[in-house]
Order: structure tokens, then C-alpha cells, then sequence
């Protein structure tokens, strides 16, 4: 019962702060909301057993790409930004069409259930500790796309430096 | 116990929630910030399989995923100061070169 109490909390934060990110005119407002939602997101980790990734999404997500959207907000003139419009043209047609979109799938994965079973059940993770398992399973199986990760992320280095010169 | 369902029901509204901002929003940051609501909605939904379904492989995608995202962020937000920069316009419907 408690479990479910808190999924349901972190259920409505979650699509809350989702649709306040969305409308807030200021910015500002939608970074501090998507500080919020992915500090639940982290906490919905934790309700799945997953302390590693819940450690990383509030490293990665709240402490680095939320510092860089607050820097390129700084570059924007909030005072004209207060006054232009918030949607493009036609966003009124949006609304049943994304409405449409979720109830279709909403109807659509009525009833999905796994069917394939693996062998980390929760019992072997308490064992090893989630962080443990995480790692051996990364570094015994997943070695090659993880080393890629590492190439992706120099292109992001180069690629930003690049975009960021004086000249284009 | 909560159902896998319901999980999978939470990511998909994160999920439309996010397009719909993507599709819908004039400001090129709060494009963005959607597009990291959609990649936190795969997020979830991974996490959710591969707990219900006792195995590895989910977490491990949303590593990845998380280490594509902060990519994209870097890379998208570099791109928004150099248009920023040579054109004064931070607005989607305002860089409308390639319209011919």
C-alpha cells in the first residue's frame, strides 16, 4: 500500500511538473521545474531498484545539462521573451492530435506483460548490491558500447568547441 | 506491488507531454528541454522492463542514454548560441533560411 502511495505521488509530480515545463513563459521557471521532475525521476529509480542510475540521473541530469540550459538562458532577453508569444501558429490543432496519440497508445499497451524472465532477479541484486551488478554486467557484456559512449562524448567536446568559435 | 503497466502509462504521458512541447513551443530552449522530458520518459520506461523482467539489458540502454542526452544538450545548446550569435534569434519560426 505505502509502495503504491508513493508511485502515485511520484506519478503526478512527475506529469505535473512535465506540463508546467511546457507553459511557463519564463524559462527560468521551466529549468527550476525540470530540476523537480528529474530529482522524482531519480526517486522512481529508487522504486525500481536501480540506486546506480537513480545516483546518475541527478548527477548527469540535474547537476550538468540543467547548469548548461541555465547558461544558454543567460544569452536570451527574457524581458522581450516575457512578450512574444508562447506557441507556434497552429497549436491549437495540437491538443487532439497528442490527446488522440495517448489514447491510442494508452489503449494500445493495455496489456503488456514480459514474457522473458532473466537472471537478475531482486534477490541477486540485494546480494551483489545494485551498483556491483550494474558494473559487472556493463564491463563483462557491454564493454564495445561503452567504449563508443566514450567517442560520443568527444564529439560533443570537439563539436561544442567548434560551434562556439568567434568565426563561424 | 505496482504494475508494470502502470509504469509504462506514466512514460508514455511524459512522453506526449514532451512531443507536444517539442512540436508546439517557439522557444528554442524550451525545444530542448522537451526533447530531455521525451529521453527521460524512454528512461523511465526502460528502468520499469528491466526491473519486471529481472534483467540487465534495460539499465544498461539508459546509461547510454543518458550519456547520449548530455551529448545532445552540449552540442544543441552550442548550436543555439552560434544562431544566437549570427542571427539574433532565439525563436524557431525566426531562422528560416533554408525555407528557400
Amino acid at each position: 500500500m505505502m509502495l503504491q502511495l508513493f508511485f502515485a505521488y511520484l506519478a503526478v509530480a512527475i506529469l505535473g511538473l512535465s506540463l508546467f515545463i511546457i507553459t511557463r513563459k519564463n524559462p527560468v521557471h521551466s529549468v527550476l521545474g525540470m530540476l523537480f521532475m528529474f530529482i522524482h525521476v531519480g526517486a522512481l529509480y529508487l522504486l525500481l531498484n536501480a540506486e546506480f542510475l537513480a545516483a546518475a540521473q541527478v548527477i548527469v541530469y540535474a547537476g550538468a545539462i540543467l547548469v548548461l540550459f541555465l547558461f544558454a538562458i543567460m544569452i536570451l532577453n527574457i524581458k522581450e521573451e516575457l512578450q512574444t508569444e508562447l506557441f507556434v501558429g497552429s497549436w491549437v490543432m495540437a491538443i487532439p492530435v497528442g490527446a488522440g496519440l495517448l489514447i491510442m497508445l494508452l489503449l494500445g499497451l493495455k496489456s503488456v506483460k514480459p514474457l522473458y524472465t532473466g537472471t537478475h532477479t531482486v534477490e541477486y541484486i540485494k546480494n551483489m548490491t545494485h551498483t556491483k551488478a550494474f558494473g559487472k554486467e556493463l564491463f563483462a557484456n557491454y564493454l564495445l558500447p561503452f567504449e563508443l559512449v566514450s567517442v560520443i562524448l568527444l564529439v560533443a567536446i570537439v563539436g561544442a568547441i567548434v560551434l562556439a568559435k568567434k568565426k563561424l | 506491488m505496482v504494475e508494470l503497466q502502470w509504469y509504462i502509462w506514466l512514460s508514455l504521458g511524459v512522453f506526449i507531454i514532451g512531443l507536444m512541447g517539442f512540436l508546439t513551443r517557439r522557444n528554442l530552449i524550451i525545444v530542448f528541454m522537451s526533447v530531455e522530458l521525451m529521453l527521460n520518459a524512454v528512461n523511465i520506461n526502460l528502468v520499469a522492463m528491466s526491473h519486471y523482467m529481472q534483467d540487465m539489458r534495460g539499465q544498461m540502454l539508459t546509461l547510454f542514454v543518458i550519456a547520449v542526452a548530455a551529448a545532445e544538450a552540449a552540442i544543441g545548446l552550442a548550436i543555439l548560441i552560434a544562431l544566437f550569435r549570427t542571427k539574433a534569434a532565439g525563436h524557431v519560426d525566426e531562422a528560416t533560411e533554408l525555407k528557400g
